[in-house]
Formats: structure tokens, C-alpha cells, sequence
């Protein structure tokens, strides 16, 4: 996984509430191997009509934000079905880092796992965040992580992430690895366990 | 040293079952925890290739189980599944599981179904248990006092390798239910009011437990639907403490323990409720008697009102974000400011999904449906197939039919639609399903959510409608 530490990139709002899963990626792309790339269907259903024309309103096919690195979202960004291919599908388009008030508790977690950064502040910098940027998409924002901050123009803001995804991020820690290192105390917790709750395996009875 | 005994401070349901399944906690929170069961179905293939990429097989077979749902027909079951590449999903889930050496619920084993319904008619689901599958809805197991949440694919592969998981500690939410729900009520219904209550995302970062008379007197079938749509709150997961109604349910299922074994595992079992002064990060209490049956009018499932409401007026409303929402979600339901719940025509039933197709909910539907047509197309898909089986005994696939709804196989259908059930663009279906969300069930499919009887009562009149007068004289 990819490390992340520090972002300076064009950001695009898109400052909807409650933007979930499956209009990030809805349900009849879930069969794509990650190998395909699921960047080319982002918000399929937002960003294309029944007609199959291209939105034209909507930030993403709009020439100034392409190339953004930064998504500006509004709150509740990742709620329902659990899929992570909704992070792959943000990530493989270009995305490293999405802000908003808050997040769909599995979205944040799987997005942590694929070096996704989730920033969440206020409604009110929220807001600000995305009015900046609309008014002018050509200025950069730099998101720091260790810093936990955001800068943009010359506004610096606070962001909350859990120390636990913080680490991780920082450190594109490999959770497998890490977890192979403490196989003793899994092996011993399993010998109490099974005296504990000798009802709760199935195979061993 | 401190010499006297240390007290313990009263914990709850949840800090009960987190604390047995630590086996360590990081500096920074994460925790260690052990995975007692992990489900997979075909979706999981994600997690199933991050496996293989690094050369690794699943390390405990005999705690995984495979189930066929998400991509399964519900016709035709038995010819090949004509669509390549629905039935390579369904085949590669088969490889994986055989490959691995974990059982599968596969698309022909009698036991087949939607795999949070699945779990607890095959007894693999148990109190105290800490369950996982790819899956959001993996909350409805928290009926039994099972600490059950979904995860992504990255973590379906950790487990698959591991059969742990890092996490950190949710904070901890009760909503009581007291009282005594009227007539006609649902779990359904007392779900929903909670969700519209406290928001589409209230219960983020959260576990919730559910308490209070109300919930106590819910059957397990009923706890599982509440449960169910814990995720719809954004809850991390949802529990009801176990009860004598809980043993009852599980007493000589498959694969729950038996004999002196099950003895020692409800004394166990017991003990799994919160303490008399647990503290709780958050508390919501609901009156019982005040619950209504609901419908959704919008495109989240917070978005539930009484069925003798009024579509939202955007313009009445004060915050701007919030009525440019309404606006939309008008727009793409197609349906007016301020027109009567019940002046909304539908074009379609759908009763199944994990949320309400197990035996219960069925027998909801039918003690409406039971002498009556349906003036509008609906399918029916059982939750599993051994619900389908009883159900046929007890006669109320007839029911069904004669009311002219199609009585169909099990599997996620037209929840989801991956599997081809699809509710056709621009048509409006009262679904018992749990998402409302644009396109869930098709693209430019319109989702009205509410309970089985409610789904009945709307195909019975053409138009979203309150139950309760249909049930009159009737048994139910
Ligand atoms: S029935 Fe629907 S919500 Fe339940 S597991 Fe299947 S797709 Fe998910």
C-alpha cells in the first residue's frame, strides 16, 4: 500500500450530502477484477444520464477539475453497502484524498487499507473548503497528514482522523505482516478461549 | 500496590464482547480481535484474490462458510444460469470455497439462501460470537448478542489469512423501545421510525444495543430485521441481549451446540446483557405505542414517515441544504410537494431481502394477500430456500400466486439487482427491502421501503396504503 504523508493537488467539490456507495460505484460494475480499473465508472449514474450523454453540470466533466487529486464531498461521503471497489473506483481515477464532514464507518476503514486518506472537518470548513475551490480551480490545496491540516489559499484547516488510520496511512503499514508478528499471542488466546467458550468453535468440538 | 480489590466498573453487552475477543490492543487503540465465524458469498472474490496474490490459503476452513446469494436466478435453477458472467461469479465462488476446503451453501444445496439468514437457521450464528462477511447488512446477526459487522474486501483477505482483524473500539448507543406496539406494527416499522429519528448517519461510529420492553417482546425473526437495518442508521453494528426467546430459536439447529454442550453455552449466554449502570455514549428512547406503520418517501431510509403523512414541501423548508435535497429527491421519485403518502400509485411489489423474506415476514404478506389480487406485477423471493420449503408447506406460496405475484427462488434479487431482477426504469416498486438509494434496485428504479404487510396492502390497492384497516377480521 501506498504511503501517504503529503498532498499538494487540485481539489473539485462536490458538496452533495449522503453520497453512497452505490452511486459511487453502482452495483453492475462489481464484477470488474480490480485489474480492470474501476476509475472509468466512478459515479456512473451521476456523471452520465439515462441518454448515456455526460453530465455536463456535474464537477467531474468539467475540464478545470481534471487532474484533481482531492475531492471535496459533503456529509455522510460512503454510507451503505460495504464494497470496497467503491475505494478502488475513487482511487484508480486519481483520487488520494476526499474531504468531508463524515464518512460511512466500513468506507473509512476500507479506505485506509488502500492508502485512501478520509479528512473530516466541520460542515462550516467543509463548505468553505468547496466554495474556495469553486471559485477558483486552479488553486491547489496541500492536506497534511502528520499535521493533520489543510491548507487552501490562505486558510489553514483542522482535520480529524483516528490516530489508528493515521498510523497506518503514514506508515503504508501492511496489517497481514504486522499481524504475523503476533501469531504467539493468537495461539495462546485460542487455548483460553477454547476452556472459555468451548460451545464456540466449530470442528474442535 | 493497591491493596483492596479492584472494583469492576459495570460494562455493557458490547464491552462484554469486545473485551473476550482481544487478543491484543496496539498503543495507538487497534485492537486484535478473533473471528468466530466468517461468511463469504460471491462477492468476496475480491478478498479471495488478495489471498492468492500472496500465495496463501484460508487458515481456518472450518470457521469460514461460503453461501450463494448475491448473483444467484431466482428462475430456472435448474438449467445452467444463461448470463456468462453472473454464472462465472457463482462458479468462482464455488472454486474458492472447494479449493479451500470451506463449506458452501452453493446454488443446489437445499440449505441455500441469503446468507444473514442463512447463518441463524443453520445455528452458525450464536450468541456471544464475533461474526464478519463482506457484507453491511452482517449487523443483522446482532440479534442473537453476536458482536457482527461488515467489512471490505482488504479485511475479508486479512481474515481469510488470519481469521483476526485490527480494529478499533466503536462507541457505545442504546435505544430503548418501550411499551407496547399497536396493531399491525412490524419490527420493520419500529426500525424505520428510529432511523428517521436519529438520521442516516446518527449512528456513525457506533455500536448500537437495542433495549426496552418493546424489543423483548419481538420474535428472533423480528430482533433480525431491527438488527438488519442497524447499517441504515450508519451504525458500526446493532444487538439485542440474548433471551429465553433466543435459546428457544436455537435449540437443535444444525450446527449450534447440543446436549449438555448447549446446557453450558445458554449458562454462558446468560450472562451477555449490560450491567445495571453500564454507561452508554449515547441514549435514544422510542415509545412503543407511538409507532405507526411507515414508508419511505425518498431516497435515503431516514427519509420514513407515518403512512397517513404528507410528501415533504421543500418550500416550507428553513435550511437551504436541506431543501435543495428534497427537491432532488422529488425530482428523481417523481412525486409532488405535499401529496397525500397514499395518493402514490406503484407499479410493482417486491417482497424479500434479508431484511424481511424470512417465514414470518412471509406470513405477514400472506394474511393480507390471503382472498385478494394484486392489482400490480410483484416477486417474491423467499430469504432462504428452507424458508421457500416451509413456506409451500404451510401453503402460502398459493397465497401468492393466486393473488398473482410470482413466486420465486432464494437470493439477494431484487435487493441488489446484480443478479438481473431488476425493477424496470422510471417504475415504482413498494419494496420490503432496506435501501431507497437512486438505482439500487435498477437504474431509475423508484423504492418505496416498508414492511411485508405494508407491501401487501400496497399491492392489494394500486397505491401506498395503511394496513391496519385490511387486517380487520382478519388473523394474523
Ligand atoms: S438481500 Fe440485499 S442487503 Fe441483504 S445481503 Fe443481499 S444484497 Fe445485501
Amino acid at each position: 500500500m501506498e504511503k501517504f504523508d503529503r498532498l499538494t493537488a487540485r481539489a473539485c467539490p462536490l458538496p452533495q450530502p449522503n453520497i453512497n456507495t452505490d452511486a459511487i460505484l453502482p452495483a453492475r460494475f462489481l464484477k470488474w477484477p480490480r485489474e480492470k480499473g474501476l476509475g472509468s465508472v466512478l459515479f456512473q449514474d451521476l456523471r452520465v444520464g439515462a441518454d448515456g450523454k455526460e453530465d455536463p453540470a456535474f464537477p467531474l466533466n468539467q475540464p478545470m477539475w481534471h487532474g484533481a487529486k482531492v475531492l471535496v464531498a459533503g456529509r455522510n461521503f460512503g454510507g451503505g453497502s460495504s464494497r470496497e471497489a467503491a475505494v478502488y473506483a475513487v482511487y484508480d481515477y486519481g483520487f488520494r484524498c476526499v474531504i468531508a464532514p463524515s464518512f460511512g464507518d466500513i468506507f473509512a476503514q476500507n479506505a485506509v487499507k488502500n492508502g485512501l486518506l478520509t479528512a473530516a472537518v466541520s460542515d462550516a470548513d467543509a463548505s468553505e473548503i468547496a466554495a474556495a475551490v469553486t471559485a477558483d480551480p486552479a488553486r491547489d490545496v496541500t492536506v497534511d497528514l502528520a499535521q493533520q491540516t489543510i491548507s487552501c489559499g490562505n486558510r489553514v484547516y483542522g482535520f480529524a482522523i483516528d490516530p489508528v488510520s493515521k498510523n497506518q496511512l503514514l506508515n503504508g503499514w501492511d496489517d497481514v505482516d504486522l499481524t504475523e508478528s503476533y501469531r504467539q499471542q493468537i495461539e495462546d488466546y485460542r487455548k483460553v478461549d477454547l476452556q472459555a467458550r468451548p460451545w464456540a468453535p466449530i470442528g474442535r468440538r | 500496590m493497591m491493596m483492596h480489590a479492584m472494583r469492576q466498573s459495570p460494562s455493557t453487552l458490547f464491552d462484554k464482547l469486545w473485551s473476550t475477543h482481544e487478543i491484543t490492543r496496539r498503543e495507538d487503540g487497534a485492537a486484535l480481535l478473533f473471528v468466530d465465524r466468517h461468511f463469504v458469498h460471491e462477492g468476496s472474490f475480491h478478498g479471495f484474490s488478495q489471498m492468492k496474490g500472496r500465495g496463501r490459503k484460508v487458515a481456518e476452513p472450518s470457521l469460514t462458510f461460503g453461501v450463494a446469494d448475491h448473483y444467484v436466478p431466482t428462475h430456472d435453477r435448474d438449467k445452467p444460469i444463461a448470463n456468462p458472467e453472473i454464472a462465472e461469479m457463482v462458479r468462482k465462488l464455488e472454486q474458492n470455497t472447494a479449493d479451500n476446503g470451506v463449506t458452501l451453501f452453493g446454488l443446489r444445496d437445499p440449505r441455500q439462501g441469503i446468507v444473514h439468514v442463512v447463518g441463524p437457521e443453520q445455528g452458525l450464528t450464536l450468541p456471544g460470537l464475533l461474526i464478519v462477511c463482506g457484507d453491511s447488512h452482517t449487523s443483522t446477526h446482532g440479534a442473537f448478542g453476536t458482536y457482527a459487522f461488515g467489512i471490505g474486501a482488504s479485511e475479508v483477505a486479512h481474515v481469510l489469512m488470519t481469521q483476526t482483524l485490527w480494529q478499533k473500539k466503536p462507541k457505545r448507543m442504546r435505544i430503548t423501545v418501550d411499551g407496547r406496539t399497536t396493531a399491525g406494527i412490524a419490527a420493520k416499522d419500529i426500525a424505520l421510525s428510529i432511523i428517521a429519528g436519529i438520521h442516516a448517519d446518527g449512528a456513525q461510529g457506533h455500536a448500537i444495543e437495542y433495549a426496552g420492553s418493546a424489543i423483548r417482546a419481538l420474535s428472533m425473526e423480528g430482533r433480525l430485521t431491527l438488527c438488519n437495518l442497524s447499517i441504515e442508521a450508519g451504525g458500526r453494528c446493532g444487538m439485542v441481549a440474548p433471551d429465553a426467546t433466543t435459546f428457544a430459536y436455537l435449540k437443535g439447529r444444525p450446527y449450534a451446540p447440543q446436549g449438555a454442550l448447549f446446557e453450558r453455552a445458554v449458562e454462558d449466554w446468560s450472562r451477555l446483557c449490560s450491567d445495571t449502570d453500564a454507561e452508554f455514549d449515547r441514549e435514544v428512547t422510542l415509545d412503543a405505542a407511538a409507532i405507526v406503520p411507515v414508508v419511505t418517501w425518498g431516497t435515503t431510509p431516514d427519509d420514513a414517515l407515518p403512512i397517513d403523512g404528507l410528501v415533504p414541501d421543500p418550500s416550507r423548508e428553513a435550511d437551504e441544504a436541506r431543501a435543495s435535497y428534497i427537491r432532488d429527491a422529488l425530482d428523481y421519485m417523481a412525486i409532488r410537494p405535499g401529496m397525500r403518502l397514499t395518493d402514490i400509485a406503484i407499479d410493482r411489489v417486491f417482497i424479500g431481502s434479508c431484511t424481511n423474506a424470512r417465514i414470518e415476514d412471509l406470513r405477514a404478506a400472506a394474511a393480507v394477500l390471503a382472498g385478494r389480487t394484486s392489482k400490480v406485477p410483484g416477486l417474491v423471493s423467499p430469504g432462504s430456500s428452507l424458508v421457500k420449503q416451509q413456506a409451500e408447506q404451510e401453503g402460502l406460496d398459493r397465497i401468492f400466486t393466486d393473488a398473482g405475484l410470482e413466486w420465486a427462488e432464494s437470493g439477494c434479487s431484487m435487493c441488489v439487482g446484480i443478479n438481473g431482477d431488476l425493477v424496470p426504469e422510471g417504475e415504482r416498486c413498494a419494496s420490503t427491502t432496506n435501501r431507497n438509494f437512486k438505482g439500487r434496485q435498477g437504474r431509475g428504479a423508484r423504492t418505496h421501503l416498508m414492511s411485508p404487510a405494508m407491501v401487501a396492502a400496497a399491492a392489494v390497492s394500486g397505491h401506498l396504503a395503511d394496513v391496519r384497516p385490511l387486517l380487520a377480521g382478519r388473523k394474523v
